[in-house]
């Protein structure tokens, strides 16, 4: 069955066209790269699937919810790392997991078991403005899934990581998690590495994947 | 719904406490204005219906500056995304945000309304504080339900601090009329309880309109 269902998906900012003509399939499992410029509609496109923004036309079906009118079925089977960490900056780490938890509906436990996994414990009391970027993208991952989403969709996810802490969330939002994924990158050689499918984006519309598309 | 909502307040009323951004701003603002009015007018004492006026206008205007920062963290820190990510019903989302603008209103009356007492209230409030506790806790109530309603409105707005006060304050004027109306026969010498049923009435008649609209719209609000 398709995880990800795209015919022709457009979706615009008033006049301006953000995606047109986007078609794509991706199966259960399966991790799609999505490829671009800046301004090529990646982040729209992710924003879409997260059922943020409403498509304007074409169809669009995640995870079996057919979008935009069965929107309301995505929210607790999707997990979004953008590019905002959607963390407030005067609760601690560990505050904002347990709020987050809490309008999931998921036990207290799991956050411990998160803080740890990220490797981010011994500061997870610390208010979130205090913490380096590096240690917000860690708590924005174990934010992302701590609801265990079906659907991960990862904008630049691992930005501000260091080595050891790109390995830390592997199993968490890398290929080893098991979650159909979107990805999101600018490492273009990484992300199709760990790819199924690809699809490149210029000016909202689909492109090759070559030299060109970051002209 | 319930819980959600109070998950959603018990996070707002902590960054309120750790960032004080609010009710300190919409205090020391209630406190200006009725010191500007007490040299203004050049009057140790009011009473009457000029009194209710100034109380009532102040506390409104005071509410407008909380009503701003309503949606703050949420605007800022990408709260909304959040809320519209996790499976939350709306209603509990508005019940969150009237909740904290109930309760940042009372925090600042309870400075407030004593300062304005103190700097502009010549015969005191004597034995009417409970009728003022009513209309101050009704009072309140509409006007927490309709910041919340305006805040959402005016959340993902680049104008927001311009869009909440042209749309909330003639919303209010009837929350303001009623408010003045019922307070005015409180604040004068020969303070009599006339009239001061039917503009409770009224109150809470405007709060029950305004909750129910609310609560039926605010789902349309935070669609792209």
């Amino acid at each position: 069955m398709a995880a990800i269902e795209l015919e022709r998906l457009e979706r615009r900012y008033g006049e301006r066209v953000a995606l047109a003509g986007v078609s794509v399939r991706v199966e259960e499992g399966q991790t799609l790269a999505v490829l671009g410029g800046n301004g090529a509609g990646k982040t729209t496109l992710l924003r879409v699937l997260a059922g943020l923004l409403r498509p304007h036309g074409g169809g669009a079906c995640v995870l079996g919810a057919s979008l935009p009118d069965e929107r309301w079925k995505l929210p607790a089977r999707v997990g979004y790392l953008g590019h905002e960490p959607l963390l407030y900056r005067e609760l601690s780490g560990r505050e904002n997991l347990r709020y987050h938890a809490a309008l999931h509906d998921v036990r207290a436990s799991r956050v411990d078991e998160l803080l740890g996994a990220v490797g981010i414990a011994d500061r997870a009391d610390e208010p979130v403005r205090d913490l380096s970027k590096g240690l917000v993208q860690r708590l924005a991952v174990a934010r992302a899934v701590l609801h265990h989403p079906a659907l991960l969709l990862l904008d630049e996810p691992r930005a501000n990581l260091d080595p050891a802490a790109g390995e830390l969330v592997e199993p968490l939002i890398g290929r080893s998690s098991g979650r159909t994924r979107v990805l999101v990158s600018h490492d273009v050689e990484g992300a199709l590495a760990e790819s199924d499918v690809s699809l490149g984006l210029r000016s909202g519309r689909p492109a090759p994947i070559d030299a060109e598309l970051y002209r | 719904m319930t819980r959600t909502a109070r998950t959603i307040l018990r996070k707002d009323v902590l960054i309120e406490l750790r960032t004080k951004e609010s009710v300190p701003a919409m205090t020391l603002f209630a406190i200006t204005v009725y010191v500007l009015f007490h040299f203004g007018l050049d009057r140790d004492s009011l009473d009457g219906e000029l009194a209710s006026g100034v109380l009532w206008v102040t506390l409104l205007l005071a509410a407008v500056v909380g009503v701003s920062r309503l949606f703050a963290a949420e605007r800022e820190q990408g709260g909304i995304d959040g809320l519209l990510l996790a499976p939350v019903d709306r209603t509990a989302l508005f019940v969150a945000k009237a909740a904290a603008m109930f309760l940042f209103l009372t925090a600042v009356e309870l400075v407030a309304v004593p300062a304005f007492a103190l700097l502009l209230l010549g015969p005191g409030l004597g034995g009417a504080f409970p009728e003022l506790l009513a209309v101050l806790v009704l009072g309140n109530l509409g006007i927490a339900a309709l910041g919340a309603l305006v805040a959402a409105l005016a959340a993902e707005t680049r104008a927001h601090e311009l869009i909440v006060p042209l749309l909330l304050l003639p919303l209010l004027v009837p929350v303001l009329i009623a408010c003045a109306q019922a307070t005015e026969p409180l604040f004068r010498q020969e303070a009599g309880p006339e009239d001061l049923a039917r503009w409770l009435g009224l109150l809470t008649l405007y709060d029950v309109v305004f909750v129910l609209l609310s609560v039926a719209v605010f789902d349309f609000l935070l669609e792209d």
